[in-house]
């Protein structure tokens, strides 16, 4: 009976799908029509061709297919994204990047968002689907529930990820800073979002441990709140039901405020809560020791989401917002600084007692330089959000620095070192193909990450100072265009730090591609060899 | 129900209860007797990596094989 509601309702969604090509008022909307009609269609043939094969045996153990396939989701979005990020970097820095067969495609305005959705979105949001099923049945020693529901959260994610970043290069967007899919696409994305709720609820629900272990309450809040910024952040009225433009709801500083609100806690709840719920597992894990403080991991749990959606007001610092909001999220920016540092400390502290692991264990390193640099950008983001500090950095590369430093350090070396666990274990492999390989990463990864940061902070900071400086009379001294031409060299160290960071990924790829599917296992003296490098 | 009466109960009223709210989280997490359920909470991550609790095979009995917390009263489990 379900394979026949099946057949029909996606019979019915490829048909409309086919409909609204054929009367679609834009290209980008014609696209995605076609796009659903296909995945539709192929959805449909697989279902009759598979229809009354008779029940399956029931799934036992822990749903591993879909980790193992968010696994792959990862590695490849976040290459994928690694690489649009240098190409517009040396875009930026080389405008004559910006083809001119490519115009209207290809050029940095449609790039720079692909990049920013790929990276947080494919990237990140795959590598916490990924890790947070895996957590979540781990922690609760309870199958995923929902049958194959936690199949349809994978592939509905990703094409929701599909359907943005094709749309991104043909100009459909709403013009939120990460928020950008059109009204369709959101309400796609709010259907999985549902049902990754419900999926990573109802294993809690039916949980065979007494106590819900403080990753998962980490990843609740992350599930959450994402789906409450994403519903009110995305309200809008589409101009046509056949068109991919829509017009907001809000309008003018209200509008403003709602999109940093959700842009801030994008940051808090996406970025931080759920990466935070994998350091709390992965970290104790690879140590082989319990968190420092299960105590504090509680005080930071509920501190953190007090605060965090507070914060949002100062993106917002000199605007037409009222004095007290952006004070408001000042004073909540720079209290946040305590619970950030709070967790970084659990974090770093479980390696008491296991501080040799840090010179022997290349995944450790990661994730230590991980936790240093969550660190270091939420002490660098208070100070930042401060009025008069943000009156210097607003509008300079410095935020991009700032952004990078959390974004490359914090969430890339937390995810990866993941991969590295997940890989061996997901596979049934004995350990990874290389360490050495996990070293050369680690490596090429931190560099690059320090030539991002650094040159982003000599550039910000001098440009920052370059739009302020004024003459005797009161005359700006510099013109946009000097500041643009000074930052040439840094543009250029800013983009090979991303080459090395890229190259780090790929070597990253190649190892647990060989560990997954290699049947050759390096000489073992390798591995006795390199740990104490 | 207009602006301004939301804004008012906003900074009197929930403000209180939230703040009360946060302080009763630390309160929480430091009350007598909390300390035992932690430790043993805490080592969660090292029980279950293989496969979910009902199938360990104990067949009722939490004998010799591992039946995770021993705060669990799931009578599934303790039985």
């Amino acid at each position: 009976m379900w394979d026949w509601i099946k057949i029909a309702a996606l019979g019915i969604i490829a048909l409309l799908a086919a409909l609204a090509a054929n009367w679609a008022r834009d290209l980008a909307y014609q696209v995605h029509a076609l796009i659903v009609m296909a995945v539709a269609t192929g959805l449909f043939i697989w279902t009759v061709r598979t229809a009354g094969d008779g029940p399956k045996v029931a799934d036992t153990g822990y749903a591993d297919g879909v980790i193992r396939a968010g696994v792959i989701a990862t590695a490849f979005w976040g290459v994928a994204g690694f690489l649009v990020g240098v190409f517009i970097a040396f875009q930026l820095a080389f405008p004559a990047l910006n083809f001119e067969f490519l115009q209207g495609y290809g050029n940095f305005g449609r790039l720079r968002p692909l990049h920013t959705s790929a990276v947080i979105f494919a990237f990140g949001g795959n590598a916490l689907i990924a890790t947070s099923f895996y957590i979540v049945q781990r922690t609760s020693a309870a199958r995923l529930w929902g049958g194959n529901l936690h199949w349809f959260v994978f592939w509905g994610y990703n094409l929701f990820i599909v359907l943005a970043a094709t749309g991104y290069l043909m100009g459909a967007t709403q013009s939120k800073e990460y928020a950008e899919p059109e009204w369709y696409v959101d309400l796609w994305l709010t259907i999985v979002w549902v049902a990754y709720l419900a999926v990573f609820l109802g294993t809690i629900i039916k949980r065979k441990e007494p106590h819900i272990y403080v990753a998962n309450w980490f990843f609740l809040s992350f599930i959450v709140t994402v789906a409450l910024l994403h519903v009110v952040n995305n309200l809008s009225v589409p101009v046509s039901i056949f068109g991919s433009r829509s017009v907001q709801l809000f309008a003018g500083v209200q509008d403003a405020m709602t999109q940093w609100w959700y842009g801030h806690n994008a940051v808090g709840f996406f970025l931080t809560a759920g990466f935070l719920g994998m350091m709390y597992y992965f970290v104790p894990k690879q140590a082989e020791k319990p968190v420092f403080s299960y105590k504090l991991s509680i005080i930071h749990f509920w501190a953190l989401i007090f605060l965090y959606i507070w914060a949002g007001p100062h993106h917002l610092h000199y605007t037409a917002l009222p004095d007290w909001a952006s004070t408001l999220g000042m004073v909540f920016s720079v209290i946040l600084w305590m619970p950030s540092w709070g967790g970084m400390i659990n974090g770093l502290m479980t390696l008491s007692g296991a501080w040799d692991k840090i010179r022997t264990d290349p995944i450790i390193r990661m994730m230590v330089i991980s936790l240093g640099f969550y660190g270091m950008s939420t002490f660098e983001g208070p100070m930042m959000s401060i009025r008069a500090v943000n009156s210097l950095s607003h509008y300079t590369d410095w935020t991009i620095g700032h952004v990078h430093s959390g974004a490359l350090g914090w969430n890339g070396m937390i995810t990866f070192a993941a991969l590295y666990f997940l890989t061996p274990r997901l596979w049934n492999k004995e350990r990874l193909y290389s360490l050495r390989l996990v070293s050369w990463h680690f490596w090429l990864a931190t560099i690059g990450i320090v030539l991002y940061a650094a040159s982003m902070w000599v550039t910000g900071i001098m440009e920052g100072l370059m739009w302020r400086e004024v003459d005797a009379q009161g005359f700006l001294v510099n013109s946009f265009a000097d500041t643009v031409s000074a930052k040439l060299p840094m543009y250029i160290v800013r983009g090979l730090g991303g080459v090395l960071y890229l190259a780090g990924a790929l070597i990253m790829c190649y190892n647990l591609w060989m560990t997954a599917f290699g049947n050759r296992v390096p000489a073992a003296s390798e591995a006795a060899a390199t740990p104490a490098e | 129900m207009n602006y301004h009466f939301l804004r008012e109960l906003a900074d009197s009223w929930v403000l209180l209860a939230l703040f009360v709210f946060f302080l009763g989280t630390w309160v929480w997490a430091f009350r007598p007797g909390s300390r035992e359920i932690h430790g043993d909470a805490a080592n969660v991550p090292f029980r279950h990596e293989d496969r979910p609790l009902t199938e360990a095979g104990c067949g009722g009995s939490c004998g010799e094989c591992d039946c995770g917390s021993k705060f669990n009263t799931d009578p599934e489990v303790r039985s």
